[in-house]
């Protein structure tokens, strides 16, 4: 059971006196603050000869009311008197001054303006980084020994084969939907033939590569940014810098390269589950035998398609990559920083990675590869 | 020994303790009593598990046999953190402050108030918050500041002001003045003191530094072993025939830390003579 504070008020010579009772501690002193304030009343004295307990949260009220109304404190006891001596030692200069919110007329132009300074520092930053990234690479073609085959393996295991069963699993079941929802609508013409087609050009030009890009952002491109990220915090890049070592190199460039190679390898493998998924669901339900459809693909598919494919692959690693890397560069501060990177450089690498593959789309048609 | 049975003089009680990480044992039969309004030191060579000793009074770590009892609270019983009633009652300031980084240092104060107490005011809530800054010898304006914006002993201060934050009875301190400039750590050691007289304070000090041993600590104890082999004034300990000890308290530092010590008691003991010829 927790003991509250009390206060009575006697009327004296010289005005009122407010007398506090029970025990004046951090744990009791919450109601009678919030009453006390509610009145403003000026007091004359303040009479804590009854208060059995004391901590510096009470002697802190006591302290406050007693400045507040210039009252005289009566019946401290010596620690009483100790602790409210170390408050008023300890208080602060002059209460804050509350910051006055700019009116809507100049605050929101000012908001606009800051965000146009700071989206031009991210352009020049985001510049800046690619420039380092080129330098880097450059310096590694010039001085073969300071590549880092060992962190590049490391980073192909992580994109690549760490995400094998999920980007796999995931291409399977696309194929099976793209099949079986095309074989529906084709059945109405009487082509259910046609969706060896439709599965086969569909996974290896845009599904394949771009599902995989979108997995591989959200597995790869969040993990650069969150592992930079608190290195950068730690001061593990500082301290690289003052060692020699490049962070450039010895960081971004083994994620850049593993991401954008695995991507290729990747892009194909899910491409090729991907009509293996339909293959299967044509087994059951087009009774297209298995390896009829197989033989199918490589008479209907052309191989540009594949290029198409293996073409985005890379250039959606190298998207997804540059912005998971970047990101987690820019951590500064805290912890907070660290999650609001990572969930940029997800959002930035797909959103960048939809884009270009629209462009792709009309860029492949144009040049007659459509 | 039950909770029934709490001595009020014995805040900190631990029984037999052994913490074994796999078979790597850390603490082996350890016991150790702490009094009530005195610093204890808790020293020790590195890796002889002070901060799993600490950690373990103060619930964090679950030792593998043994009775811990805080303030009457047999922590050892405790299955969750929420078990553990007495939370309210300690501070605890951690060897890097471990201050929440997205929360100002005014912020940061406020979350045990918020936490343990609702009841009181936003205002009574930011006028504790803004004394504390002041009170662990902070300037005002850091209140405001995040945690990033702090060099390393103001951070630390700021871990002090929030571990105070509640008025505790019991503070516990892991490592208060490593990393700190000589003068820092001295002001430091000297707010320490200061608190615990003022505040009536048990404070529980894992330490390397000898200064702040020699200068602030009531009593010391000493890991090693897998326990503690002596809990005691320094010049009693001093007396103690065990190498570790020896090495410690009489190699170059320990030597350097006590005739500094010397030099301090020898120079007040002047002034005061002084004084004293001046009055006559």
């Amino acid at each position: 059971m927790r003991v509250w504070a009390d206060f009575s008020i006697a009327e004296g010579e010289g005005g009122k006196r407010l007398v506090l009772t029970g025990p004046l501690v951090v744990s009791s002193v919450g109601r009678i603050d919030t009453i006390l304030r509610g009145m403003g009343d000026r007091f004359a004295a303040i009479d804590i000869s009854q208060a059995e307990e004391f901590d510096t949260v009470g002697a802190w009220l006591v302290w406050r009311l007693s400045r507040e109304s210039g009252a005289d404190i009566v019946g401290a006891s010596d620690k009483a008197k100790r602790l409210i001596a170390a408050v008023h030692r300890n208080e602060p200069e002059e209460a804050e001054a509350a910051q006055d919110e700019l009116p809507i007329p100049v605050r929101l132009p000012q908001q606009v303006g800051s965000l146009v300074i700071g989206y031009c520092h991210g352009v020049l930053s985001l510049l800046g980084f690619l420039g380092g990234l080129i330098v880097a690479l450059g310096s590694v073609i010039r001085h073969p020994a300071r590549f880092r085959v060992t962190a590049v393996v490391r980073q192909m295991q992580l994109v690549g084969v760490g995400a094998l069963p999920i980007i796999g699993l995931m291409s399977f079941l696309v194929g099976i939907v793209i099949a079986q929802q095309g074989a529906v609508q084709l059945e109405q013409f009487g082509a259910e033939i046609y969706t060896i087609n439709l599965t086969g050009r569909l996974s290896f030009r845009e599904l394949g590569v771009l599902m995989t890009a979108i997995m591989v952002a959200g597995r790869s491109g969040s993990a650069f940014a969150a592992q930079l990220g608190t290195m950068k915090l730690t001061e593990e890049i500082d301290a690289m810098r003052t060692i020699g070592v490049s962070p450039m190199e010895a960081l971004v460039v083994p994620r850049v390269l593993a991401c954008t190679f695995m991507m290729v390898l990747l892009g194909f493998y899910a491409a090729i589950l991907s009509i293996i998924g339909g293959a299967m669901i044509s087994t059951f339900s087009l009774e297209i035998p298995f390896f009829t459809f197989l033989t199918r693909i490589q008479e209907v598919v052309p191989t540009r398609d594949l290029w198409v494919g293996l073409i985005k692959g890379p250039v959606f690693g190298l998207i997804i990559a540059i912005a998971g890397c970047y990101q987690g560069m820019q951590v500064e501060g805290n912890s907070e920083a660290v999650g609001i990177r990572t969930t940029i450089a997800v959002v930035q690498a797909i959103f960048m990675v939809i884009v270009l593959d629209a462009f792709f789309a009309v860029f492949f048609t144009e040049v007659g590869w459509g | 020994m039950s909770a029934a049975d709490y001595d009020e003089n014995l805040p900190i009680v631990v029984e037999g303790l052994k913490t074994a990480f796999g078979d790597h044992v850390i603490h082996e039969g350890l016991d150790l009593k702490v009094r009530r309004g005195e610093i204890i030191g808790v020293v020790g060579g590195s890796g002889s598990g002070k901060s799993v000793l600490m950690r373990s009074i103060i619930g964090l770590q679950a030792p593998t046999e043994g009775h811990i009892e805080v303030l009457g609270d047999v922590i050892t019983a405790a299955h969750q953190d929420g078990d553990i009633d007495i939370r309210s009652r300690w501070g605890v300031l951690f060897q890097g402050g471990a201050l929440f980084s997205t929360l100002t240092v005014a912020e940061n104060i406020e979350v045990p108030l918020k936490q343990f107490y609702p009841e009181i005011s936003d205002e009574l809530r930011r006028e504790i918050a803004r004394y504390k800054v002041m009170l662990s010898g902070l300037p005002d304006e850091a209140a405001d500041k995040y945690p990033s914006e702090l060099s390393g002993g103001m951070r630390k201060r700021a871990g002090l002001a929030r571990a105070l934050a509640l008025d505790p009875e019991l503070l516990f301190l892991d490592e208060p003045t490593a990393g700190l400039d000589p003068i820092g750590a001295a002001a430091f050691d000297q707010l320490t003191k200061e608190l615990q007289a003022t505040l009536g304070l048990t404070v529980f000090l894992i330490t390397h530094d000898l200064d702040t041993l020699y200068e602030i600590c009531d009593r010391a104890a000493v890991l090693a072993d897998k326990r503690v082999i002596a809990v005691d004034t320094i010049p009693n300990l001093l007396k103690l025939d065990h190498p570790w000890v020896q090495e410690y308290f009489n190699g170059p530092r320990g030597r350097a830390a006590s005739s500094a010590k010397d030099r301090v008691v020898a120079k007040a003991a002047k002034a005061m003579d002084n004084q004293a010829g001046r009055g006559a």
